[in-house]
């Protein structure tokens, strides 16, 4: 999941008796599956969170170039370079639509640029780890891009219509990217021994990071019970990881490749695997800023922003150029 | 010389730049100035790695059948022809879009004869190649006007570039044997005689830019013909082959 | 003075024939950079043949409370639809 430990702005749900008469019509709608434009009025709490969601899962999109972009120029093919590139290229494509879609709520791209570079906003845990070797390239598109579409999914659904338009063409263009990962894997999982090697090592590194991108239980939390009335969250936390890892189990056992749970086992009463819930602490450090990466992904931000200031400036001065010299010729 | 060996090396002259520039251009990906560059740039660099398929491929097919990976990823620097130009560093947004439009305009200057090549092969990646560059050299060209007429800075920054990468720019035009074994069977132009037309559109392009082209005409040259590359180039093949030296015969 | 580039609403023909239909926005600094840009961002997956960008502070939009007198009159005239009219079996399809 890409939008993690949104805080929920407001108190909690409002009875309908609590709500104004504004705010009921407002609930109605969302209840009868009307989509809600940037136009229509709505209350200043959903407003809020739609941008901490909506921003937080555009910066994770961005920050998400990074890890894999790392393989880019190392890619052992011509045809993995391919793939990869324009992976990582329609990850950007992901945060232009996203960004968008926040715009419509009245911020603009740099303004949330800003807050993202200055640490106001946050991105996905999962992209403060390091892709340390090829098959964490295959590790990310099949874990990570796994978890993000069980969250993406539902998300086609949600409530404000930009936000749901942006998921759909997400979505549409996912697809690929998750069975990328895993044939790219496969490949290894399948390959020499070293490249099992690597295959295993990924898994090891990167099965509790993709866990964590669910963000920690909320099933008692009174903002998440808010987002879900709002319909700008569709699913538990747990229900979306328990989906996840059930999922995910034969994908790996088809590969050869084990899950660093010792623990984990299908349990037929539940119908479904029980597993071992990551080590919250170390998501928590990782939130705030102590993960293994996480200077260096938001240094290389600054700097791509930084540096690419003259060129912003300059494009822009010369389009005014262009129009003042075009208007006095009329 | 024989027709097969000449051939040969004019096809690795063609895949090896794009391959080399391809490489360049994919650095950028996650690190442009903006959104819609960073999608932009990744196209360009899709397109030339596409290409590079094709002509280290057909390549690889008169080179007793090795695949366009066998060439890329297991030649040694002074095998690549590509020219110096595209192996220098990206440097700042504004050199990488300058050579990127140094380059485009040879290139679509180039792929257009090509189309008419005796060599059917050829013809035909010169027209798929061709209408991908008509647009790299759209885009780089508005981007190269853009920045030049821009602010203070950014026209600084493009002379700057332009000053730097015009000395591998003579390159693009030199012809050896090689050229003339080509230029024979009319598979090829002749390099030299791109010339006057290249220099027609960058002086347009340059001029609306409001940059200079420096006076002299001296080239760097040695990388066509593998005789000295920069000592840019083994870095960047150190990255690029990494895994298919570490791991020899394994499958990816 | 604001040095952010202005916002552009894409509209993209997909098929010929078909209409232009909005298929979102995206930053350039004038209008040929948006075209290019729309070509780099929307059409990816050969999605486009034709491509409208429009600066997003040109567009007109209607407001939403007046929903009910913009679009509730045309709800009674059931007659314009081919539906509210019986044509005999017999007769085939018309």
């Amino acid at each position: 999941m890409y939008a993690q430990m949104i805080k929920t702005a407001g108190t909690g749900v409002k009875s309908r008796e609590e709500m104004t008469e504004q705010e009921r019509a407002f609930q109605d709608k969302i209840d009868a599956d009307i989509k809600i434009e940037p136009k229509d009025w709505m209350p200043d709490d959903y407003r809020a969170t739609l941008i901490r969601q909506i921003g937080q899962h555009a910066h994770s999109e961005i920050v998400g170039q990074l890890p894999e972009g790392n393989w880019i120029t190392r890619a052992p093919t011509l045809e993995r370079k391919a793939i990869l590139l324009a992976k990582v290229q329609d990850e950007a494509g992901h945060g232009l639509y996203l960004y968008c879609a926040a715009e419509t709520l009245g911020v603009s791209r740099d303004e949330i640029t800003e807050m993202l570079l200055d640490g106001r906003m946050k991105y996905s845990s999962i992209f403060n780890y390091p892709t340390l070797n090829w098959a964490d390239i295959g590790a990310v598109g099949w874990l990570v891009d796994g978890a993000a579409i069980m969250n993406q999914v539902p998300l086609q659904r949600t409530s404000f219509g930009p936000y749901s338009r942006a998921m759909i063409r997400i979505c549409k263009e996912e697809s690929f990217h998750q069975r990328q990962g895993y044939d790219a894997i496969r490949k290894m999982a399948e390959g020499t021994p070293e490249q099992r090697r690597m295959a295993q090592d990924a898994m090891n590194r990167l099965w509790y990071p993709s866990l964590m991108m669910f963000g920690p239980s909320d099933k008692e939390s009174v903002h998440s019970a808010q987002s879900m009335a709002w319909k700008i969250k569709i699913n538990t936390n747990d229900e979306l990881r328990q989906k996840f890892v059930d999922q995910t189990v034969p994908q790996a056992e088809y590969l050869g490749l084990s899950i660093p749970d010792p623990d984990l086992k299908w349990n037929e009463a539940r119908g479904h695997y029980d597993y071992t819930d990551p080590d919250w602490s170390e998501f928590f450090d990782v939130i705030k800023g102590n993960g293994p990466c996480n200077v260096d992904r938001l240094a290389a931000r600054n700097k791509a922003w930084d540096d690419g200031k003259w060129v912003r400036d300059g494009l822009l001065a010369h389009a005014r150029k262009k129009r003042t010299r075009n208007l006095a010729a009329e | 010389m024989t027709r097969d060996e000449a051939i040969l090396q004019f096809l690795l002259r063609m895949g090896d730049n794009t391959l080399i520039l391809g490489h360049r251009v994919s650095e950028w990906c996650g690190h442009a100035p903006v959104l819609e560059e960073d999608i932009a740039l990744a196209n360009t660099a899709l397109d030339l790695i596409g290409q590079t398929q094709m002509w280290l491929g057909l390549a690889g097919d008169i080179d007793g059948g090795k695949s366009a990976d066998d060439l890329a990823f297991l030649r040694d620097a002074w095998d690549f022809r590509n020219v110096l130009l595209v192996e220098v560093p990206n440097g700042d947004f504004g050199r990488t879009l300058m050579r990127q439009f140094l380059f485009d305009a040879w290139h679509s200057i180039m792929l257009g004869r090509l189309m008419k090549s005796s060599d059917e092969r050829v013809a035909a990646i010169a027209a798929k190649a061709s209408k991908e560059v008509t647009y790299h050299l759209e885009r780089s060209g508005d981007t190269v006007v853009g920045l030049g007429d821009g602010t203070e800075e950014s026209h600084a920054r493009m002379q700057e570039a332009l000053d730097y990468l015009w000395p591998y720019v003579g390159e693009m035009f030199a012809s050896d044997d090689v050229d003339a074994e080509m230029v024979a069977a009319g598979i090829t132009p002749n390099p030299a005689s791109l010339r006057a037309e290249y220099d027609a559109l960058i002086m347009r392009v340059l001029s609306e830019a409001t940059l200079t082209i420096p006076e002299s005409r001296f080239a760097h040259k040695g990388g066509r013909d593998g005789r000295m590359h920069t000592e840019h180039l083994g870095h960047l093949l150190t990255q690029m082959q990494w895994l298919q030296r570490a791991y020899p015969g394994a499958s990816w | 003075m604001n040095n952010e580039w202005p916002l552009w609403e894409i509209f993209i023909r997909g098929q010929h024939g078909m209409s232009h239909r909005h298929v979102g926005s995206l930053h350039a600094p004038d209008a040929e950079m948006a075209i290019k840009n729309a070509r780099d961002v929307y059409t990816r997956r050969n999605e486009g043949v034709s491509i409208w960008v429009v600066e997003a502070n040109n567009i007109s939009a209607s407001s939403p409370s007046d929903k009910g007198p913009l679009y509730e009159p045309s709800e009674s005239k059931v007659y314009r639809h081919p539906t509210f009219f019986d044509i005999p079996d017999e007769v085939g399809a018309m």
